[in-house]
């Protein structure tokens, strides 16, 4: 996947909260079309990676590239411009308006570029039968079950074509099966339509849908490549 | 031993002959490890030496001589009685990965290398049993389901001793 040409990169990424560095100089390539697990124990900064990657947190040093975009050189509202267009995000907890309908849910995001009422529900609707929740459109957020939540969300992220989803914990509230759902479904509809996918996890048999996973610790990518000092 | 069994459950439905018994097996148990011909007739020979199958006339249908194999009430009682037993559980499976932990902390090399480099291999694993799972029907998912659920405790082993390595380090060496 890494001979894809690279859509994301960060490089020397720094972020402190506090006395506590969370990020201790990252290096990091996404290729395009690639699906990647960030993995770390808690606390260990993958979270804030990915805010970092977004462009939700500004870090404090080094720099983040979206192909040729560096959005260190770029305002908070063209930042915000840019998530609305070019970026997906997927929480744990779906954060959908419990108000409204999930069809509504979906349709927010087009509705908020500016596409007519009409076009956005006709853009919205066929992600139901996509995701496996026909019938579901015109239920309140607020009354669906954690997994047809998450897949309802996976729809307001993915209706907008982006180049790139991030997902925090997608997984982290459901059971093993609504989950493995949720993963085979995000997987099919990130491939399908070429979208670059920044997971984070630190759950392994979710990582294992990615095509490659990092694990960071105490701020650092970790290395995998073994130096041994032992005679052979 | 669980090939027995295997063919147990497989004749359980009705005699069968050695070829499809193979192929049965292969379908529902061995996708990524079919059992060799003499494998499959050297259980057959057994199970005759034991009582738990009889084998039928010869049969001869244009092609080689084939018998047919059918359960005992022998059989059928071993089987029943197998059913009703745990397996063995794995205690003590981590035995190779700690003694490989320890042996690091023992020549100064790094533990932390030796886990991160498991981690990857188990993770690569799952990647694969995923795709499988994926691609499969039921039954070659609930065996990778199984596989998966086995490497998913060996992470958490791993992370929980990564978390614990200094500690384990400074036991080792005051030992």
């Amino acid at each position: 996947m890494l001979d894809s040409p690279a859509l994301l990169r960060a490089r020397a990424l720094t972020k402190k909260f506090g006395d506590t560095d969370a990020l201790r100089g990252v290096d990091l390539v996404v290729a395009k079309g690639e699906l990647l697990a960030i993995m770390g124990p808690s606390g260990s900064g993958k979270s804030t990676l990915l805010h970092c990657l977004a462009g939700i947190l500004t870090p404090d040093s080094g720099e983040v590239w979206l192909e040729d975009i560096k959005l260190n050189d770029l305002t908070e509202n063209e930042r915000t411009k840019l998530r609305r267009s070019h970026y997906g995000f997927v929480f744990q907890f779906g954060q959908l308006v419990p108000e409204l309908t999930a069809i509504e849910n979906v349709a927010l995001s087009l509705l908020l570029e500016g596409m007519k009422r009409d076009a956005a529900f006709a853009a919205a609707e066929p992600w139901f039968a996509k995701l496996g929740i026909p019938g579901l459109e015109k239920r309140r957020a607020g009354e669906l079950s954690g997994g047809q939540g998450q897949r309802v969300a996976l729809a307001r992220a993915l209706v907008m074509q982006p180049k790139v989803l991030f997902a925090d914990e997608p997984t982290g509230a459901l059971d093993t099966l609504a989950g493995e759902k949720v993963m085979e479904l995000l997987t099919q509809a990130a491939k399908e339509q070429g979208t670059t996918v920044a997971l984070v996890t630190h759950d392994a048999r979710i990582a294992a849908y990615a095509d490659r996973e990092v694990i960071v610790r105490d701020g650092v990518i970790a290395n995998v490549a073994r130096q041994s000092h032992v005679a052979a | 031993m669980t090939a027995t069994f295997a063919f147990m459950g497989l004749l359980h439905a009705g005699p069968s002959y050695g070829y499809d018994l193979k192929k049965d097996y292969d379908e529902l148990f061995g996708r990524e490890k079919p059992l060799a011909f003499g494998q499959v007739y050297a259980t057959l020979a057994r199970m005759l030496r034991d009582g738990q199958v009889v084998t039928g006339e010869a049969e001869q249908q244009g092609g080689p001589e084939r018998k047919r194999y059918a359960l005992t009430p022998r059989g059928r009682s071993e089987l029943v009685e197998w059913l009703g037993q745990p397996e063995a559980t794995q205690a003590g499976s981590q035995a190779g990965l700690f003694v490989k932990v320890a042996t690091a902390i023992l020549v100064d090399e790094s533990p932390n290398d030796f886990l991160d480099l498991q981690r990857a291999a188990h993770l690569q694993k799952m990647r694969e049993l995923t795709k499988l799972r994926r691609e499969g029907d039921l039954a070659q998912t609930l065996r990778a389901d199984y596989a998966l659920f086995h490497l998913e405790a060996d992470l958490r082993w791993i992370d929980v001793t990564a978390a614990r390595i200094q500690e384990l380090t400074k036991e080792i060496r005051s030992c």
